[in-house]
């Protein structure tokens, strides 16, 4: 299937202005997604028998910085059968960062947001089991923010 | 004592341990069976500083937390803040026993993004596709080698370190250091290959082949590894593609899915090989033994491919005196504003780059790393449960993980 029909599927089930279409001069085309109709599009878009996406590939969390004042969650979603792919997006306040997890529809997510929230502070709700992992778990901030400050010790030692 | 002086040190106390990395289990929570057992960070069979925190029940495994982060060194801050070319050092550091094909992805990757991989002449791209393949006969030796480490077998170790250090020197000769290469450039390469490299690789080709067979012989079809190997760690294919779960291990769990074939980016298309599966042979479907084997038989593949290399690279896409492979290495890399994923076939299973480019600067606004270790180490605690803790190591070993990949 090709990404207009994707669009196309997922706008039937849901009704028109559920998404949006972002492909300026990109290679890949991008699907926006509001926060609430996050779940019910991917478990759609899991278990409808033409789309059948059943690898997740890749999480990715964006900061736009305080300017902007979003935050946004990629997803990279990929279908073995069908070999097609779909980049979606939700795009979020920065200042509280929340958004479902997809945990429950693929289980790769579950490090995948791990990844996400230890290096945004972005909180998973639902998610089975949200520490950090990379970081220590009493490291100050999240460094891949774009006003992150380095903490200047970490049990006395210095950092830099 | 200078205060300053003291400041840079590590200030002990009873508690840092706790708050750092903290157990996911308390102690008081647990039945009077259940104990728990911290495996690593140092231990040689996690392959690197991986923590392993194991909730057993006398032998038996009831659950695995796995701890990472050791080996974090700021991959996605460094990338975003170094223009293209100057990341490619840092993605050899990602998977270092693999660094020529995690350039190649790379790089692959930049090119489309500029619109440019078309304009790549042939002879770069092939070198591109020998060098890779090359490294990927070296990263599954290490996977073989140390997994029959894991499982108690020294000798096979050896062997393999012997022959993957033919490879080591034959890419020291090509780029001029052992296993960080830095050699794939975007838009060319650094260096053609060296006079005479064709031949010699043509020698090794010839050398490894009957090795191979040693290989197989002495450790896919010895009995002591079946016994030790088969029904072991079986993961079903649902699960794996549940779990994002890809390369050999994907494999190992009977899907054809390989993406230098699905993809079919650089020259693969052109080039002929298999795509070896699992097929429970021995044991299970997708159990550890199919996933060794999966690598073995890889090896043969890639022996292929390198052959079809090396024919086309000395017969019409030959070294000339005029042949640049910087020729069209762009000065300045600026792609247009986009999101863009590129993935392909690492030794390890799918790896793929994710980056958010605007258009304005010459250095990504995010570069996110898909690494497949990271993946496939996380259907680790779904793997293990229920074993005995001695295969919890043999479950371990044959998901071949490198931990400069997980911790990025």
């Amino acid at each position: 299937m090709t990404f207009q029909e994707i669009k196309n599927l997922v706008v039937a089930k849901l009704g028109e202005g559920t998404v949006k279409e972002i492909a300026p001069e990109g290679l890949q085309p991008v699907l926006e997604i509001p926060k609430e109709r996050l779940l019910s599009i991917f478990e759609e878009l899991y278990n409808n028998e033409k789309t059948f996406f059943d690898f997740l590939s890749n999480i990715t969390g964006i900061d736009n910085g305080a300017e902007k004042g979003t935050m946004e969650v990629v997803y990279n979603l990929y279908s073995i059968p069908y070999n097609h792919f779909l980049t979606a997006k939700v795009v979020l306040d920065r200042t509280a960062p929340e958004i479902p997890s997809v945990s429950d529809i693929w289980k790769t997510a579950n490090w995948h947001e791990r990844e996400t929230f230890d290096m945004f502070g972005i909180r998973f709700q639902r998610h089975p089991d949200l520490r950090r992992i990379l970081l220590p778990n009493d490291w100050e901030g999240y460094p891949l923010k774009r006003d992150y400050k380095v903490q200047e010790f970490y049990h006395g030692i210095k950092v830099d | 004592m200078n205060p300053l002086e003291q400041k840079t040190q590590y200030v002990y106390k009873p508690g840092n341990l706790e708050k750092s990395e903290p157990n996911f289990f308390k102690v008081e929570d647990l039945d009077t069976d259940e104990m728990v057992i911290n495996l690593g960070p140092q231990h040689p069979s996690t392959h690197g500083v991986l923590r392993l925190e194991v909730l057993t029940e006398g032998e038996y495994v009831k659950e695995v937390v796995p701890h990472m982060g050791y080996l974090h060194r700021c991959f996605e801050k460094h990338a975003e803040s170094l223009p293209y070319n100057q990341t490619i050092p840092f993605v050899d550091r990602l998977d270092y026993l693999a660094a020529m094909n995690s350039e190649h992805i790379y790089a692959l990757g930049v090119e489309k993004m500029l619109g440019i991989e078309e304009q790549i002449p042939l002879r770069v791209e092939y070198i591109r596709v020998l060098v890779a393949e090359l490294n990927r006969i070296a990263s599954h030796f290490i996977a073989i080698g140390t997994y029959a480490i894991d499982i108690g077998a020294v000798t096979p170790f050896l062997w393999l370190m012997r022959d993957r250090e033919h490879i080591n020197r034959m890419l020291e000769w090509v780029s001029g250091s052992r296993m960080l290469y830095n050699y794939i450039w975007i838009g060319g390469l650094y260096y053609d290959l060296p006079v005479g490299f064709e031949e010699r690789c043509r020698e090794f080709v010839t050398y490894l082949k009957p090795k191979l067979k040693e290989l197989q012989h002495l450790i896919i079809d010895n009995t002591i590894f079946i016994e030790r190997t088969a029904n072991i760690g079986v993961l079903p294919l649902d699960l794996a593609i549940n779990y994002g779960v890809s390369g050999p291990m994907l494999r190992g769990s009977g899907l054809k899915y390989d993406l230098r074939k699905v993809d079919a980016y650089s020259v693969y298309p052109e080039l002929d090989f298999e795509i070896p599966i699992g097929q429970g042979t021995v044991g299970a479907q997708g159990d550890c033994w199919d996933r060794n084997n999966v690598r073995v038989l890889e090896t043969y593949e890639s022996l292929r491919i390198i052959e079809q290399c090396l024919d086309r690279l000395q017969s019409d896409l030959k070294r000339t005196r005029d042949f640049d492979p910087q020729k069209i290495v762009p000065k300045k890399i600026r792609p247009k504003a986009m999101d863009f994923y590129i993935r392909g076939e690492s030794p390890k299973g799918e790896l793929g780059f994710f980056f958010r480019t605007t258009g304005t600067y010459d250095i990504p606004f995010r570069c996110k790393v898909r690494s497949p270790c990271f993946v496939n180490l996380s259907v680790l605690p779904e793997l293990s449960r229920g074993i005995m803790l001695a295969d919890l190591i043999a479950v371990l070993g044959s998901i071949d993980i490198v931990m400069g990949e997980i911790d990025k």
